[in-house]
């Protein structure tokens, strides 16, 4: 199970957080401080995966943009290292070309593509097609009479 | 349906592009929140950021609390709240707006609504209580978005305890038509399995629906639920093995549609996830293992595009084949599988290598064997976790032979390491399979610095109660298993800890405790040294209660023990345990913190001496002082006393030396040579060592081989020119007097010397006009201060010999001064050197002439004679090493005597206790003909030991001709390597308490002076090299270093006629290396 998600910049600004488990928030903030100072820490050339008390973090960069995903210790790191690039994948898919600036104006779309991307720490939908769909179907819906109409559309 | 979607989106562009088409708003430039944005990264410090955030929370607070803002505002305001609050600013206020939002607003704010709550909130917030309504008005929504959105905040978070209101909607929504909406009811369901399972228990068979599912996403949805249930209770689902095998094999014969595809993979999460599930199925079933095996060996085949996730499929299927029951086969495959791994140059499949390497080392260790060179390797990964990982490898393969390279390599890692959780697990871990597997050949101060690293402790105070709490958990499960394995070091720290720390778990029972302490007591394996530890631990921990039966039960037993230290504990474990003021103030609880003042100078006890002083007392003298009024006093009845002090002093010096030992024995024997003395006539001493010798047939039996080779050897050394003629001299006469046992035993061999060696005792013991006592005295002393050609075939015992015979054409500098050009060659060298190899003899000037091409840099410093290597027909080779101040350098002279010249030469050198840089890179270049090359290596020791040896090929080739080579090897002592260590006497007394390997030995001392010691320490100080810190009175200290920078101390103290020398050093070897050259510079004066 997925612990947590922080996407912060080069610079340590977090720019989206995700707590599937919970967690007071002073307890949130020093997690994402020794986040933001180990991942930075860690050498070009390095792997993608650190320990952190039971946790094994997997973290990778895009750009200006760290991922970095926590997730319990029996699990796959490899799996992992792609869940974060199937979620970047279904950024840049939403967002075209996906930039770090479309995350910070925007942070409320990147939250909901996760909703429907993870589900309690879990993975619920992979395809890019899906998320993308379901995405788009809430992001139509307008205030008022004809938002059953856009649902009758997209459901079938 | 996807058409459909395409055919909307086709149909709407202009709609869409309004203000929802993905990306049209980038940079929402005109917002509130884009303002925001704009303005915290326009700005520099973190003070003004808090005042702009301050102040929009504030306007925020004043528009969400207005009746007039509508929900569309609302919605917005909210999204600044987020974004406040993931700044890391608090915006309670908002809460309950986001919830009103959630409830009021129409879908779009709705679903801003919900993110904001599940984004605040969490599962324990009380306001929680507010959203069950609004999630349980859009279950029942006949807006499908509103459904999933309801689905999507249950997932997230839902309070416990309102489960059963919203169970039946979650429920009858599996039987949805829609698979989204089944999908998330499913996720939903799991989420409630999670935070409360018996809730759902009675819901079971709507999970086997919904694996059962059409929709391919529904059934992986489902398989979260069952990876937890089969977790639980492998047992109960044996039956479902069947189902997951054939969903596996649809999965990877790619018979799902391709939406499920990842990277051109089919379904890889999914797949994973079914691998986790038969894995833990599999495992110890072998009935349920056989009905996987095909459709691994499938996925294993199937897994060959070259991506991350085929990786990380195969991990998922090479651990699921170690788990299950095994299949020789399969195994194989999967051993290639992770060499594959292990090999990869990426470092994350490294990473994993390692990591299915230490999962799989317990069945199959061959397998990390095959791959040692990679795992050292990765041991000096610069990454940490890398390191990490493999230390966490080495320590299941770790064994009797390995355990202190380990250990090393933990104890650097702890080092660089910073996480104290890490230090926490590996140094509890880790240490627990040192113990039990090193135990007993562990050096008895790693359990020590274990124990002060659990008492003293890190920085945390929290981190400090795990790991003793760790410790105290470990142990105690140990101790209830087969405690009877464990090695004895072991369960003295395992007591300790028990004894210290098991009241840090509150509900451990402290009668189990000592139960098992009990347990360890009655085991016949337990040494008394382990039992005194069990019963200070019981002493530390019997409290009234139980606790106090089983402490009387042990003290009955052990107070009548014959061993005076179990006895003794055994007494105050039982005066201690009943009386319970007593042992509060004896052995305080929760003080262990400050460190222990210890008054070592007893001055509490000032009052009591000079008490007993007036009452008559004789003032206390230390030993050595007391032994020396002995000797002085020559006291008559204190005989036996006297002779069993120096035979164990003796004995002890044996066991931990090669070579000295014998001298070692005499040099024991001539330090009490007062009680010697005092046993009657010399004749009757004489005799005494004979009969030693003779009286043990078994033992002379098993030196005979030996005494040949030094029989051999003795006329070489006794005829050298400088001795042939003076039989009679002191030299000789000394010789022969030697009373040790190989000297008795040759000369009964050979009647011949016999006759002549008895004539030179007499004549020693008549004509010196001294008395008998003393002469026998001075003898003793004599033979091992003067008589060089003496003591070497003493020193050639049978192994040097041999090695000496052994080494044709190699150099043999014996004497520490011998390196030394200008001082005297040792006889010992120039016997070997002349009867392996005449070639110096007769090219005598070559020395000269090869000096000369010593290097500019080293021409000034003194080196040590140039002596020859080997030579052929057409090169010779010659070496001699030169002692800079913090290095040693080896040069070798190449002198090509042909009339061709060599385009190439190589030279190899290689040696296992030193280590050999060259200054040249192996290869020297050319030699023309009748010239000379020269080579400098730079030496270092690797591993102490009294003579280092190199061995060396030299291949060269001709322009015409096949190649030649030939070898050779040269042998220099280790004092050349020893250079004075500067420091001052505080500094010497921290490093002496550091050093762990120590040797002592008591030996000659230069007797002719009025100062003794002085006069042997500066002889000590010139011949060696070594710095004298200070002399105080009787005693003296001395440092040195090994190059490069391995000190070693010394202590002498003057005791009895002898010099008393203690040696300590973190180097092992080093002290008894240096005791031998301390010795013989001794003798040598």
């Amino acid at each position: 199970m997925i612990r947590f998600l922080l996407l912060f910049s080069r610079q340590g600004k977090l720019r989206l957080q995700k707590w599937f488990t919970p967690i007071t928030e002073r307890e949130k903030k020093k997690i994402t401080r020794d986040m933001t100072t180990m991942v930075l820490s860690r050498q070009p050339r390095s792997c993608n995966f650190l320990h952190w008390k039971d946790l094994k973090i997997i973290y990778k960069r895009y750009a200006s943009l760290y991922f970095c995903l926590a997730i319990e210790n029996g699990e796959n790191e490899l799996i992992a290292l792609e869940v974060i690039h199937r979620y970047v994948e279904l950024l840049d898919k939403y967002f075209g070309n996906v930039c770090e600036l479309d995350i910070i104006f925007n942070f409320e779309k990147a939250y909901f593509i996760l909703d429907e991307f993870l589900m309690g720490g879990e993975i619920q939908e992979t395809s890019k097609q899906m998320v993308n769909r379901s995405i788009e179907a809430s992001d139509m819906l307008q205030e008022g009479d004809n938002s059953e109409w856009f649902e009758v559309e997209l459901f079938g | 349906m996807s058409d459909v979607v395409e055919k909307t989106l086709t149909a709407l562009p202009g709609l869409l592009s309004l203000d929802s088409q993905p990306g049209s708003n980038k940079l929402s430039s005109s917002s509130k929140l884009g303002h925001l944005i704009r303005g915290i990264t326009e700005l520099t410090s973190k003070h003004e950021e808090e005042k702009l955030i301050q102040r929009e929370l504030t306007s925020i607070k004043e528009q969400v609390s207005s009746p007039n803002t509508s929900m569309r505002q609302m919605k917005e305001l909210m999204v600044r709240a987020i974004y406040c609050e993931m700044l890391g600013y608090e915006a309670s206020f908002s809460y309950i707006h986001a919830i009103k939002l959630a409830q009021q607003g129409t879908a779009r704010e709705k679903r801003v609504g919900y993110l904001a709550v599940s984004l605040f909130l969490n599962e324990s917030h009380e306001l929680l209580l507010l959203l069950v309504n609004t999630v349980l008005k859009d279950l029942q929504s006949t807006n499908l978005i509103e459904v999933c959105m309801a689905l999507t905040v249950v997932g997230q978070i839902f309070p416990k305890d309102m489960i059963p209101a919203i169970l039946p909607l979650v429920e009858e929504k599996l039987n949805h038509p829609k698979e989204i909406i089944r999908r998330k009811a499913v996720l939903a369901l799991y989420k409630f399995y999670l935070i409360a399972p018996n809730q759902v228990q009675h819901i079971h068979n709507k999970f086997r629906k919904a694996l059962c599912d059409k929709d391919p996403g529904v059934m992986t949805a489902s398989l979260h639920i069952y990876l937890q249930l089969i977790e639980e209770n492998p047992e109960g689902y044996k039956d479902l093995t069947t189902s997951f095998v054939t969903i596996l094999k649809q999965v990877v014969g790619g018979k799902l549609p391709m939406d499920f595809n990842y990277h051109s993979v089919p379904a890889p999460w999914l797949q994973i996830q079914l691998l986790r599930i038969l894995c833990l199925l599999g495992k110890n079933d072998q009935s349920t293992s056989e009905i996987m095996y095909e459709v691994l060996d499938e996925s294993l085949r199937r897994a060959e595009i070259n991506h991350n996730i085929t990786y990380a499929i195969l991990f998922e299927c090479v651990k699921c084949i170690y788990t299950i029951h095994p299949k020789s086969e399969l195994l194989e495959k999967a051993a290639k599988c992770i060499g594959n791994f292990v090999l990869s140059p990426k470092i994350n499949l490294k990473y994993l290598g390692l990591k299915a390497l230490t999962y799989v080392v317990q069945q199959d260790p061959k397998l990390a064997l095959q791959h040692q060179m990679t795992i050292i390797e990765c041991l000096d990964h610069p990454d940490l976790i890398i390191k990490r990982e493999t230390l966490e490898l080495l320590f299941r393969i770790t064994n009797a032979q390995n355990v202190t390279v380990i250990v090393d390599k933990m104890l650097e890692f702890l080092r660089i390491n910073k996480d104290d959780y890490t230090t926490i697990d590996l140094v509890g871990k880790t240490m627990s399979t040192v113990f039990s597997v090193g135990g007993d050949t562990m050096q008895p101060d790693i359990p020590n610095s274990f124990l002060k690293l659990l008492s003293e402790g890190f920085d945390s105070v929290e981190e400090d109660r795990k790991l003793r709490l760790f410790a105290v958990d470990s142990y105690v499960s140990l101790l209830q298993g087969e405690p009877g394995k464990l090695p004895q070091r072991f369960l003295q720290v395992i007591s300790w800890v028990l004894g210290e720390y098991s009241c840090l778990r509150a509900d451990l029972e402290v009668d189990t405790v000592l139960r098992l302490l009990a347990k360890l007591l009655d085991m016949k394996t337990t040494s008394s040294e382990t039992k005194s530890w069990v019963l200070m631990a019981m002493t530390k921990l019997c409290e009234g209660g139980a606790g106090v039966s089983v402490a009387r039960g042990v003290s009955e037993t052990y107070s009548s023990s014959l061993d005076t230290v179990l006895r003794q504990r055994a007494q105050e474990l039982q005066h201690l345990s009943q009386d319970p003021e007593l042992r509060a103030r004896v052995l305080p609880r929760h003080t262990g913190l400050e460190p222990l003042e210890v008054d070592s100078s007893l001055s509490f006890l000032d009052g009591f001496v000079s008490e007993a002083l007036a009452a008559g007392t004789a003032p206390y003298k230390p030993r050595h002082q007391r032994q020396e009024e002995l000797a002085q006093a020559k006291a008559l009845s204190l005989e036996p006393y006297g002779l069993s002090l120096p035979l164990s002093m003796s004995s002890c010096s044996i066991t931990d030396r090669q070579s000295p030992t014998l001298l070692s024995i005499s040099s024991g024997l001539s330090g009490n040579s007062n009680d010697l003395s005092h046993k009657g006539g010399s004749s009757s001493l004489r005799l005494d060592g004979v009969k030693r010798v003779w009286g043990r047939e078994g033992y002379l039996a098993q030196r005979e081989p030996a005494e040949e080779s030094a029989h051999v050897e003795v006329p070489s050394a006794l005829r050298s020119p400088s001795q042939q003629g003076g039989a009679d001299g002191s030299v000789c006469l000394m010789g022969k007097s030697e009373p040790t046992p190989q000297r008795f035993r040759r000369k009964a061999r050979s009647p011949a010397s016999s006759s002549g060696a008895s004539e030179n005792i007499s004549h020693s013991l008549v004509s010196p006009p001294i008395t008998v006592d003393t002469l026998m005295c001075n003898n003793l002393l004599d033979s091992h201060i003067t008589s060089e050609p003496d003591v070497s075939p003493l020193e050639q015992t049978p192994p040097l010999s041999q090695g000496l015979a052994a080494a044709n054409g190699s150099c043999d500098d014996e004497l520490p001064d011998s390196d030394v050009k200008g001082s005297s060659p040792s006889l010992i060298g120039d016997d070997a050197l002349v009867a392996a190899d005449p070639a110096p003899h007769e090219e005598p000037p070559k020395d000269l002439l090869l000096s000369s091409y010593l290097p500019a840099e080293l021409s000034g410093l003194s080196h040590s004679e140039i002596t020859p290597l080997s030579s052929d027909q057409s090169l010779d080779l010659s070496a001699c090493h030169v002692q800079k101040e913090g290095d040693l350098v080896l040069v070798v002279f190449i002198y090509n005597s042909s009339d061709s010249d060599i385009q190439q030469i190589l030279l190899q050198l290689d040696s296992e206790e030193l280590e050999v840089s060259c200054e040249c890179d192996g290869a020297v270049g050319g030699a023309r003909g009748h010239s000379v090359a020269v080579c400098q290596y730079s030496l270092s020791v690797k591993r102490p030991s009294v003579h280092v040896e190199l061995v060396g090929t030299v291949s060269y080739q001709f322009p015409v001709g096949t190649p030649q080579s030939g070898q050779f090897s040269y042998k220099l002592p280790l004092s050349s390597f020893i250079r004075p260590l500067t420091l001052s006497t505080e500094e010497y007394g921290t490093m002496w308490l550091d050093f762990s390997h120590d040797t002592k030995q008591n030996l000659t001392l230069i007797s002719d002076d009025p100062e003794p010691l002085a006069a042997s320490l500066s002889v000590l100080k010139k011949k060696l090299q070594l710095h004298v810190v200070e002399i105080i009175g009787m005693e003296g200290i001395v440092a040195c270093r090994l190059l490069q920078d391995q000190p070693c101390l010394m202590h002498c103290r003057l005791h009895a006629g002898t010099l008393a020398v203690w040696l300590r050093s973190p180097v092992p070897d080093l002290p008894d290396c240096l005791m031998y050259f301390c010795q013989r510079a001794l003798q040598e004066h």
